[in-house]
């Protein structure tokens, strides 16, 4: 095939961009296959063109990297930033993650949101995602990276209030624009600082500057700058503090869920981080702080995790807890296994939130775990898909969650960074919990009586389910949009199954490209991002060394520990959920403090709305509602009528028709003219 | 002699504007401005515009301030009465114009050398007479305007009679 | 000998005596007279500086400010005409229909 002309990258982002175009004006009038047909057409050809593109770029005599033509977008003396893509090893697995599973998450959609209204105002929404991330991902510079990065913010505030008559959908997507906004805000600082010192935004110039430089190391504006980008990280990939947005966008449609919240938005600031690491080596601060974030986060998110009860939640809190860990990779300088991570969380998690919805749309709106139960035989194709997304996440070996989470907590460990062994610690026991809470999703889910028959779920009328009843404060959410069909338990139609069976064989497979040589495989994952990664400090575990020096023994050892917690998080879930069910209520209640607090998500919205939000309220109204609008604004206003008053009334009084008085100003002007052009001329010289 | 000739009809002149300021009825002020106009016309003599010293008696004196006398007669007008006068003619107007009187003395007395001095009854440039040599340019060069101002003249007319017209 | 400066200080002096006299007096028919007077004095400075300069250009002015003059003082006294008849009264004070 002949190589791809690199004009032809500026398509892959706008074909979407032109979807939503047509989607967004036309769609309303357009019968649903139209709309699909559209939605389907235009993230299929950008797949294609990345099929083609990974062609051209792999092969003997490939460039490395691919320009798009650069059109200037800010052009004044001492700075100029253009409209220009690249493409690069990294920028190839983004593109096939956010295409190839974009693709298959949109054909899923067609049939989960068949019987929704506003059905083009979706695929419309998901276009311009498509558009933003494929944007953020191609970017060549900072700011056109940045415009992806506020743009897929936008397209997750519009998805997550999709269902924007229900109100704490909107606010939803309120809390998480706002929360992304701050991340924003340290990126806007970043990207300042960036300007300030290298008079540039692009990429290669920042980078080589960097490079050029070693002695820059550990400098503090280069920390300052990491930091900030690191804020922005946050943000966007929900890491500790700015993580608490996520959990309540469960309130979209789960496709969105699965596509924005799992395998691409989120990722966007892991695949930033990874894009700027040359930045990043040069500050072990900044790594030091990334690295502990990460980690923190992940167990963290794991905990409460693990007492959800919404079905969704537990897979938000899991999402966070997993971009921890590609965090953490990245903090100790393994962005390689971040970026490997990131691949194979965007297969099984997808995986899962699809699956999930499959689950919910079987029982025709029902998310809450209790009321689950016993669907492995009325749902067979949706229990085995899902049952690979859960080997997968838990950490099984042969599936993909295996190889890239056991490749990050070697790296962790084998790291030199002061506390890598505490790190790696933290990584094994949320690795624990995430088995053991993703198998208690399996058996609650799956197994067991079916509880959800003490509901009235039958053929005909609406679904009637009563809240969560317990004494703690967790309720689950009821998907009303899947409420709309309500005809008995069923399995999922073909066209939400076919992507579900696509996800689970790259669940299974999809890890073997990241076989590390102490395993027997060759880590082609890893030489594929050598050429991005490869000027990485040296010490933090470069590619290269690993292969060869460091004992493949410590490496088989870590790994067999790690398949080890796995397991018992296994076992501790079977015997919790499906040997003794009552078990974990009697455990829940013995370790009452601990269970509440988790329960309760750690207080930590409770705590920002009441140090953070009421405070920030009482202020604007206080100041800027009353001093400012009241007093200033309108006082100004107020100050200027009267003024223009004072003077229209003096200028009244003045047309007084009296003809001796316009004769008294007119001396006066004239005897003004006359000074003015005697002496006037002097002072004009002077002038 | 050019001296004296300014001195008298100098002060002459300023007498009659000082009159008119401050006669009560109009036809005084009318008549001072005459004395005026006289005294202007011998100071245009001595500056050497002759045709300008006979038209500004004939037309100005004689014809225009005719109009003015008969007009005043005609509407019989009184003395002024004393009426409430504006405030802003006299605490703006009278300083303006004590103003402009300043500032003009001031231009004109600081440039007195560069001026010069006036040679009474000099000729001009080419040595031709004041007159022959004015309508040389009136009917040559400016021979437009000459004849617009006929019209000109026509028109006043016209519009004099319209206005002062009886209404029917 | 005289200063042309001289003559112009006297044209001042005129100019400034006929603002004052349109400032105080109220009687219609007068401030017009002063605006005679004002036009002459300006006369005066345009004929001072013709004979400065030797150029005829300040005497034609002169010429046509007559004219001009002439033409203005006839229609403005018809315009006074009529107002009388409507007014009665010459008096500048009461002449005030423009007042807002």
């Amino acid at each position: 095939m002949n190589s791809m002309p690199a004009n032809y990258l500026w398509y892959i982002p706008l074909l979407p961009f032109a979807g939503f175009l047509i989607n967004g004006t036309l769609g309303r009038r357009l019968p649903r296959g139209l709309v699909s047909a559209v939605a389907l057409l235009f993230t299929a050809v950008p797949a294609c063109l990345v099929a083609w593109l990974w062609s051209t770029m792999l092969g003997s005599g490939a460039p490395e990297v691919l320009h798009a033509a650069a059109r200037p977008w800010i052009a004044i003396t001492g700075f100029q930033v253009d409209f220009a893509l690249t493409v690069d090893h990294l920028t190839l697995i983004m593109l096939a993650v956010v295409t190839g599973v974009g693709f298959v998450i949109h054909v899923y959609s067609v049939g989960y949101m068949a019987l929704e209204e506003g059905y083009w105002r979706f695929f419309a929404y998901l276009n311009l995602f498509m558009f933003f991330m494929l944007v953020l991902v191609l970017a060549e510079n900072f700011l056109l990276l940045f415009v992806g990065w506020e743009g897929v913010g936008l397209a997750s505030y519009l998805l997550i209030g999709f269902y924007f008559r229900k109100q704490s959908a909107a606010d939803a997507g309120r809390k998480a624009f706002i929360v992304n906004r701050i991340g924003d805000f340290g990126f806007l600082l970043a990207m300042f600082l960036l300007i300030a010192h290298f008079g540039s935004l692009s990429f290669s110039q920042v980078f080589g500057a960097v490079a050029a430089h070693p002695e820059w190391h550990g400098a503090g504006f280069l920390t300052a700058i990491a930091l900030l980008l690191v804020l922005g990280a946050a943000g966007k990939s929900a890491q500790i503090p700015l993580y608490v947005w996520l959990p309540d966008a469960m309130e979209g449609p789960t496709p969105v869920s699965a596509l924005i919240h799992a395998a691409t938005m989120v990722t966007a600031g892991i695949y930033m981080v990874a894009r700027a690491h040359v930045i990043f080596d040069q500050s072990p601060a900044a790594l030091m702080v990334v690295a502990c974030i990460g980690a923190v986060t992940a167990i963290f998110a794991a905990s409460i995790g693990m007492v959800q009860h919404d079905i969704k939640r537990v897979l938000a809190y899991s999402t966070v807890s997993q971009l921890g860990y590609m965090f953490l990779a990245c903090g100790v300088a393994a962005y390689s296994a971040a970026i490997f991570h990131l691949l194979t969380h965007a297969f099984f998690k997808a995986l899962l939130f699809l699956a999930a919805g499959s689950v919910i749309h079987a029982l025709s709106g029902e998310q809450d775990m209790r009321n689950m139960g016993g669907l492995r035989t009325r749902t067979p194709i949706t229990f085995w898909t899902i049952s690979a997304g859960v080997f997968a996440i838990a950490g099984i070996p042969p599936f993909a969650g295996f190889f890239s989470k056991d490749e990050i907590l070697y790296q962790t460990f084998s790291s030199p960074n002061p506390i890598a062994k505490l790190l790696w610690l933290i990584g094994l026991v949320t690795a624990g919990m995430t088995s053991f809470y993703m198998f208690r999703l399996w058996y609650k889910t799956f197994f067991g009586e079916p509880r959800f028959e003490q509901h009235a779920l039958d053929d005909h009328g609406a679904v009637v389910h009563a809240r969560s009843t317990t004494n703690l404060t967790m309720v689950a959410e009821h998907d009303e949009g899947q409420a709309a069909h309500s005809h008995g338990v069923h399995e999922s139609p073909w066209i939400m199954l076919a992507p579900l069976a696509i996800l689970a064989v790259l669940s299974f497979a999809g890890g073997w490209v990241g076989i590390p040589a102490a395993l027997g495989g060759s880590n082609h994952f890893e030489h594929f991002l050598d050429p991005v990664f490869a000027s990485t400090v040296a010490g933090q575990g470069a590619s290269a060394l690993n292969a060869d020096q460091v004992s493949h023994g410590l490496e088989l050892a870590l790994a067999a520990v790690s398949v080890l917690v796995a397991l018992g998080g296994w076992y501790a879930a079977f015997v919790l959920y499906r040997q003794k069910p009552g078990r974990a209520t009697a455990l829940a209640l013995r370790f009452r403090p601990l269970y509440t607090t988790f329960a309760n998500k750690y207080w930590v919205d409770e705590l920002y709305q009441n140090f953070i939000v009421i405070p920030l309220l009482m202020f604007t109204r206080g100041m800027l509602e009353l001093i400012f609008e009241r007093g200033v604004v309108n006082g100004t206003g107020r100050a200027s009528a009267m003024v223009t008053r004072g003077f229209a009334w003096f200028a009244r009084k003045q047309i007084s028709g009296n003809i001796r008085s316009y004769a008294g100003w007119l001396a006066i002007g004239a005897a003004a003219v006359l000074a003015v052009m005697v002496f006037g001329r002097s002072l004009w010289v002077h002038l | 002699m050019q001296l004296a000739l300014f001195l008298i009809f100098g002060a002459l002149a300023i007498a009659g504007a000082l009159n008119l300021l401050f006669q009560r009825h109009p036809i005084n002020s009318a008549l001072s401005l005459v004395v005026v106009m006289m005294s202007l016309a011998v100071l245009y003599w001595s500056l050497g515009a002759e045709f300008l010293a006979a038209a500004q008696v004939i037309v100005y004196s004689g014809a225009i301030m005719v109009l003015f006398v008969f007009v005043i007669m005609l509407l019989n007008a009184g003395e002024e009465e004393r009426t409430k006068g504006s405030r802003a003619a006299y605490s703006v107007g009278i300083p303006g114009a004590a103003a402009i009187f300043c500032l003009l003395a001031f231009v004109f007395l600081s440039e007195r050398d560069a001026l010069g001095m006036a040679n009474i009854g000099g000729r001009l440039a080419n040595g031709a007479d004041n007159i022959a040599e004015l309508s040389q340019v009136l009917f040559t060069k400016l021979l437009l305007p000459f004849e617009v101002t006929s019209i000109l003249i026509l028109v006043a007319i016209i519009g004099a009679v319209v206005l002062a017209r009886k209404e029917q | 000998m005289v200063p042309i400066a001289y003559y112009l200080v006297l044209a001042a002096i005129l100019f400034s005596i006929g603002i004052s006299a349109f400032l105080i007096k109220r009687n219609v028919i007068t401030i017009f007279v002063s605006i005679e007077l004002m036009l002459n004095a300006v006369n005066l400075t345009f004929v001072a500086f013709a004979h400065k300069w030797h150029q005829i250009g300040g005497q034609i002015f002169v010429f046509f400010v007559m004219v001009v003059a002439a033409a203005e003082a006839a229609v403005g006294l018809a315009i006074i005409i009529a107002i009388f008849r409507t007014r009665q009264t010459l008096n500048v004070d009461e002449i005030d229909l423009m007042n807002s």
